[in-house]
């Protein structure tokens, strides 16, 4: 029975996390919006965005660009089908770091001056968020004793009572992965940075739209790892999970809307001092816990 | 369908501008006229832009940066000449290092005069290029047609 929930909620992700992570997308702007006392765009502006970006005339810049960005596309969409089918842990961060060397990658083979300093800072941005995400797979191993995803649904507290450490050291990072401010260094999402589109900035038409789906698809995956803290055999838990995905976002959205851009060596400080001091020491504290009882 | 006038995104480029029709520019992003209300994204990048928003004229120098910018935009594209300055050459017309207006280099499709050209009429300007926009996109995707049916 369990193994049917796991094909479909692998089908869900694929088919449905396109919509969720646009609508999130969307809201995301609309509340930015609010937040600056403007109407903002639509709700579905970003399905507008993208179904415009599909149509229009592409100007490839490399011919290995478009592999890059399919080959980024593919692994993100692989990345959450195996965390969204409840498989190792280990195995899911592992295909999301290959889904983002890709993309540092399609930045590179464009020459481009400013897509190359935004690819170095992305890199800069993987430095600083992959110890967190690697500890965070640490972390469930000594909760539920294995690195698979499904057995979060076995365990009668959630991973959350005895992991706070380990998930506030998760939110620095998610600011990271969003690509929101402090730490959207290597593309911004408003126009008023120094480096053009950063990372982005070869990416024209169906190049784009493709690039912007895939962070559609990562947000949902990043979403469903929050989740994955709040989850365990107790029914009443997954709409913990929904309300924290919920508060989650909302505040991404918050920081966003009220910090300014740092400059690459304090993200990269700031990130590795959070890992250590709340990933670190939390991960510490259980072990302790584990050999005195 | 979604067409292309729900998702405009504007690069902005400054020719000899004064700045004052910069500043307007700007204004028409901000709370009080807010033009992402249309779905318009201020973006700095050419190959991500649909319409190029040109204010001031064109000098000696700039002549090959604005040629540069207007190749690096991907079809369907709409230029809009903000200020008299970008739409004549304005009262710098006759000075020895300026070329004209817009026009003298690359096509332009909308014209919105004014010395500053006021916030209203800037998104007046982007509405109208919209419909330009439109247009273009129908024509360049008719020719396509017509080789897929043959």
């Amino acid at each position: 029975m369990i193994y049917l929930y796991r094909i479909l909620s692998m089908l869900a992700y694929v088919l449905l996390a396109p919509f969720v992570g646009g609508f999130l997308a969307g809201l995301d702007r609309k509340l930015s919006a609010r937040m600056q006392g403007r109407i903002g765009p639509p709700l579905l502006q970003p399905f507008y965005d993208l179904a415009k970006l599909f149509k229009k005339q592409v100007l490839a810049v490399s011919r290995y660009q478009f592999m890059m960005v399919a080959s980024f596309l593919t692994m993100v969409i692989g990345t959450g089908t195996l965390f969204f089918g409840g498989f190792d842990l280990l195995l899911v961060f592992f295909v999301l770091t290959t889904a983002c060397m890709f993309f540092v990658l399609a930045a590179t083979v464009t020459n481009s001056p400013y897509a190359e300093l935004g690819a170095q800072r992305e890199l800069i941005q993987m430095l600083s968020y992959e110890p967190m995400i690697l500890l965070t797979a640490v972390g469930f191993y000594m909760v539920n004793g294995s690195f698979r995803g499904v057995d979060v649904f076995y365990t009668g507290t959630p991973a959350i009572v005895r992991l706070p450490g380990v998930f506030i050291g998760l939110l620095f990072i998610l600011t990271i992965k969003f690509r929101k401010s402090p730490f959207d260094l290597s593309t911004s999402h408003h126009a008023h940075q120094e480096l053009v589109k950063g990372v982005t900035t070869e990416f024209s038409g169906v190049l784009m739209g493709m690039v912007e789906l895939s962070h559609w698809y990562e947000n949902v995956f990043l979403l469903g790892l929050v989740a994955l803290f709040f989850v365990s055999s107790a029914w009443w838990s997954s709409l913990l999970a929904v309300g924290a995905v919920l508060l989650v976002w909302f505040l991404e959205i918050l920081i966003d809307n009220t910090s300014a851009r740092v400059k690459w060596n304090h993200m990269l400080y700031s990130a590795w001092i959070v890992t250590a001091v709340c990933g670190g020491g939390n991960l510490l504290v259980l072990e302790i816990i584990r050999m005195l009882f | 369908m979604p067409k292309f006038t729900k998702s405009p995104w504007v690069m902005h480029y400054d020719g000899s501008s004064c700045n004052g029709c910069d500043i307007e520019v700007l204004a028409s992003m901000t709370p009080l006229y807010d033009i992402e209300r249309l779905g318009v994204v201020n973006t700095g990048d050419p190959r991500q832009a649909d319409i190029l928003l040109i204010t001031g004229g064109i000098n000696y120098y700039n002549e090959s940066v604005v040629r540069q910018i207007y190749s690096q935009m991907p079809e369907p594209k709409v230029v809009v000449a903000v200020g008299i300055c970008a739409c004549s050459g304005g009262v710098f017309r006759d000075c020895y290092n300026i070329k004209g207006g817009v026009d003298t280099t690359i096509p332009v499709d909308v014209y919105v005069p004014g010395c500053a050209a006021r916030p209203e009429s800037i998104i007046d300007g982007i509405v109208q290029a919209l419909e330009v926009l439109e247009k273009k996109s129908a024509a360049s995707a008719a020719p396509t047609e017509g080789e897929s049916n043959a």
